[in-house]
């Protein structure tokens, strides 16, 4: 008993370690590899890597390191909730990784149907690497959501996802459903099925840079302002922005926190109201009757 | 001549970003009206609060948008077609 005790903690202390390292990887490397500046230093994700490719060299950023990392953080949190679960004396770890499950899948259910309940581990996986990618902003780590092209990586696996599903019923009823409600609105609906992806990634990535921004410019307004009001103080105290204490943190908390999380939600919302609403249940399920009827008879 | 040419380019650039963010108004009003609207179903049935809030910020999040398409145009005014616009000056003239 005393034996498999032991071993179960060791395996704790492994997958705690698998969240936490992840995280501390790219604390050292942003340290190593940040330049030095002073005032304002707005820049997109830097550049570690150039892989020579035929059409274009691959780049590897610092958006695409981070979330690796993110996601083998969220792999370690995973395993970590998952272990050891029992039906009796459960652990209070248990009851987390239950909730978590109940939500998600009444969201799905609540706003996909019943015919989406397979969505529920993607839904969650979505709304999971969004809101710890936007939270990585907590650490002083580069959000990778604050670069397009991962938020237009995941709008474009999206978009695939409703198109899938807008042409289960033959690419004939794809097609027909362009010129609905009336022919006339043809290229209307072509632009605004494009649109789509488009406007879901821009917001994603428009909130969280533009939350970003905004803590530099103040970060920085606060910095020569308190040198203004407070550089009269004597010798090594006038150099302190008192000023930057505390105030920035609040920004913080809108921006970093709230915003973060409420853009997975609403991301992960669009999602499921798109996928669901492309798809012509009602007909699918005619078909799939007739088809049984078919071969039944 | 060049100087006033860049100089030119900066300036319209700052100059359409700064435009460009007037498009902030429209979502400010429709959100404002948005969130007076769910003020006042609260008001009338407290009981339905949870269902009106999650709405009101999906509403609220799409509303956005249109401001957050200026938003990405005048960023990208500021920090990437300074850059661009002066290379192609440059080529121009050799």
């Amino acid at each position: 008993m005393k034996e498999k005790s032991r071993r179960f903690i060791l395996v704790d202390i492994l997958y705690i370690s698998i969240m936490l390292l992840p995280i501390l990887i790219g604390l050292v490397l942003t340290i190593l590899t940040k330049p030095q500046a002073e005032g304002i230093t707005i820049t997109g994700a830097r550049i570690f890597l150039r892989v020579s490719m035929p059409l274009q060299s691959l780049l590897i950023t610092e958006a695409q390191i981070h979330s690796w990392l993110v996601m083998i953080s969220i792999l370690g949190l995973c395993l970590y909730l998952t272990h050891g679960l029992k039906t009796r004396q459960v652990r209070s770890r248990q009851h987390l990784a239950e909730w978590i499950v109940e939500k998600v899948d009444f969201l799905v259910k609540d706003s996909m149907g019943e015919y989406f309940m397979g969505f529920s581990a993607f839904i969650a996986s979505i709304l999971a690497l969004s809101a710890f990618s936007s939270l990585l902003a907590l650490f002083g780590l580069y959000p990778p959501t604050s670069d397009l092209n991962v938020v237009a990586g995941w709008a474009v696996l999206v978009f695939i996802l409703i198109t899938y599903y807008k042409s289960k019923c033959g690419p004939w009823q794809y097609m027909k459903s362009f010129t609905e409600p009336v022919p006339f609105l043809t290229p209307l609906n072509i632009i605004s099925e494009v649109a789509t992806p488009v406007s879901m990634a821009f917001r994603h990535y428009g909130n969280v840079l533009s939350g970003a921004v905004i803590s530099v410019l103040v970060a920085t307004g606060l910095q020569g302002l308190s040198r203004l009001l407070l550089g009269w103080l004597p010798g090594f105290f006038g150099g302190i922005p008192f000023l930057q204490i505390g105030i920035p943190a609040v920004l913080s908390i809108y921006f970093d926190v709230f915003s973060g999380c409420l853009q997975a939600y609403i991301f992960a919302m669009l999602t499921m109201m798109y996928v669901s609403g492309g798809f012509p249940l009602e007909l699918y399920m005619k078909r799939k009757t007739q088809k049984k009827k078919l071969e039944v008879m | 001549m060049l100087e006033l040419a860049i100089g030119i380019i900066l300036g319209g650039c700052a100059l359409g970003a700064g435009t460009a963010m007037i498009a902030g108004i429209g979502p400010g009003i429709g959100e404002g009206n948005a969130v007076a609207k769910a003020c006042e179903a609260i008001g009338r049935q407290p009981e339905s609060r949870g269902a009106v809030t999650s709405t009101m910020l999906m509403g609220c999040a799409i509303a956005e948008t249109t401001g957050l398409y200026a938003l990405v145009i005048a960023i990208l005014l500021i920090f990437v077609a300074p850059n661009i616009l002066v290379n192609i000056l440059m080529n121009a003239i050799g």
